[in-house]
């Protein structure tokens, strides 16, 4: 079958815009947790968060679309723009119903909804603006991609929390294998207002720590929850066959193996999935447990479920058997933005030949037997990365990704389609 | 009688709906249709519920359709305003 390509990347993320802002941050260790500075939550549980910096719509995006669309949609918009120049793509060249959008979200429009609910119960329903019909529901930024760039393809919103960011690779693997040429996958998320926040807050797993430090700490003895991010990243995906056909060669990696799984029931008794999923996605992508040399990990600092995620990787790769980070101690959990901004991160560090540090965490738990990259990025050789994410609600989700194809691999590639 | 004119309706629309960078809103757009300057149906309901409420009148869903361009819509919207003031009157 022919390879999946990575052919663009934007970033908006709390580490900043851009993919090399984002990938330079990172690389330092520069967190971007701090106290939540789009409201006044000084009079909520939890008061800080991963805010992306210097984001100004107005430079980014046309002026009609702002005042349509919610936060969460304009860093869409603009991260999937930079996406598409990224990879150099002319949409005018390309057939219009061979283009797919595909976004993950997993709150909508809150600050925007937000907004309107204000408006219906101060002024009534006559203040209520016409554009909350389609700016809240989570399907609005795959609506505005795909409006303002001309993509007719099959489009969609998967909305399963944090695994979206990789559902959303899984399913543009689909339909580049029926027919689209070209998909525009993003994953974004914004919820940093006193409705998002508070809806957060009621599943008790956001940390109530107050020092930017020690807020975030996944795997670590102190781990207290997380804290929330907003943004994400936008993901070009082609055929090797479509990249070549625009007469381009420039690609980040290659996506190689995907699966996802649902957990059983709260009180059934059986195990979560997320290690099938991992070893559906190893099998998916033909590859071996020691073939992959650094795992992304879904982190959420929570105790318990920090160890039920290092189990499922001991299980299969062993004890200490693969390097494994977690550089969301940086932006805080960005749910579905955070998995797809994951998975540019590993592409990165894949270009690099560098694993990206996992800050803060300074007494890991000694019970997760993983081996976590520290606080400095660790040169290794790295020819395959897994991401793991996890929904709430019982998503799991797992992607494999390779290195760029080579001359040698086109050649495999012309033979095998002999 | 309340009026609304041309600018009224140049300040609503990039209130309520934006403005796209292409398109010179100040200049001669009087005739041209919504669609040209980068207004839709949404558009156009959102801003007609700010008239409504900025004017107190209110104008059926449907009227919508009458408003193509800046000029048929003040000129429905006026007539309207007209019609209320003669209603009150009477």
């Amino acid at each position: 079958m022919t390879a999946i390509v990575v052919t663009g990347l934007g970033v908006a993320a709390p580490t900043g815009i851009g993919v090399e802002t984002h990938w330079s941050a990172i690389l330092a260790g520069r967190s971007a947790i701090g106290p939540i500075t789009r409201f006044d939550a000084s009079g909520y549980p939890t008061r800080l968060a991963g805010e992306v910096p210097d984001f100004v719509a107005r430079d980014r995006l046309p002026g009609r679309l702002i005042p349509q669309t919610d936060h969460w949609t304009h860093l869409g918009l603009a991260t999937a723009q930079d996406a598409l120049d990224d990879a150099k793509v002319v949409t005018s060249d390309l057939p219009e119903y061979q283009m797919a959008v595909v976004t993950a979200g997993s709150s909508g429009g809150t600050e925007f909804g937000q907004r309107e609910i204000e408006r219906l119960w101060r002024d009534g329903p006559q203040h209520v603006g016409a554009y909350q019909s389609i700016a809240w529901f989570y399907a609005a930024t795959t609506g505005q991609i795909s409006i303002r760039h001309g993509m007719r393809g099959p489009c969609g919103v998967i909305c399963t929390e944090q695994s979206g960011g990789l559902d959303i690779l899984g399913q543009a693997r689909r339909l580049l294998r029926s027919g689209s040429r070209l998909v525009v996958a993003g994953g974004t998320d914004a919820s940093l207002c006193p409705y998002g926040l508070v809806a957060q807050i009621a599943h008790g797993r956001l940390t109530t720590c107050g020092d930017n430090a020690r807020a975030y700490l996944p795997f670590d003895a102190d781990a207290s929850g997380y804290v929330p991010g907003e943004g994400g990243a936008t993901l070009i995906l082609e055929t090797a066959e479509s990249m070549r056909a625009r007469g381009v060669d420039q690609h980040y990696g290659t996506i190689l193996g995907y699966h996802a799984t649902f957990d059983p029931r709260p009180g059934s008794g059986r195990p979560p999935t997320l290690e099938s999923a991992a070893a559906g996605a190893l099998a998916d992508a033909g590859l071996r447990p020691d073939e992959i040399d650094v795992v992304f990990a879904d982190a959420v600092g929570d105790p318990a479920l920090d160890h039920a995620e290092a189990t499922a990787i001991t299980k299969i790769f062993g004890p200490y058997g693969v390097p494994v980070t977690a550089p969301k101690t940086m932006t805080g959990r960005m749910y579905a933005g955070g998995a797809t901004l994951d998975v540019a991160t590993a592409l990165l560090a894949l270009r690099d030949q560098v694993i990206p540090p996992t800050t803060g965490v300074y007494s890991p738990a000694p019970r997760n037997r993983i081996d976590l990259v520290g606080a400095y990025p660790r040169q290794d050789r790295l020819r395959h990365a897994m991401v793991l994410a996890r929904g709430h609600g019982g998503f799991n989700a797992a992607l494999v990704i390779g290195r760029q194809l080579t001359a040698h691999d086109d050649q495999g590639e012309a033979t095998w389609r002999k | 009688m309340a009026e609304v004119t041309l600018d009224d309706l140049r300040r609503i629309l990039r209130d309520c709906a934006g403005q796209d960078e292409s398109v010179d809103l100040d200049g001669d757009i009087a005739d041209l249709l919504f669609a040209e300057i980068g207004y839709d149906s949404l558009a156009m309901l959102e801003t007609v519920s700010r008239v409504e409420r900025e004017f107190g009148t209110s104008i059926p869903d449907e009227a919508v359709q009458e408003m193509v361009t800046p000029r048929t819509t003040l000129a429905y919207i006026n007539r309207r305003l007209a019609e209320d003031t003669a209603g009150s009157a009477a």
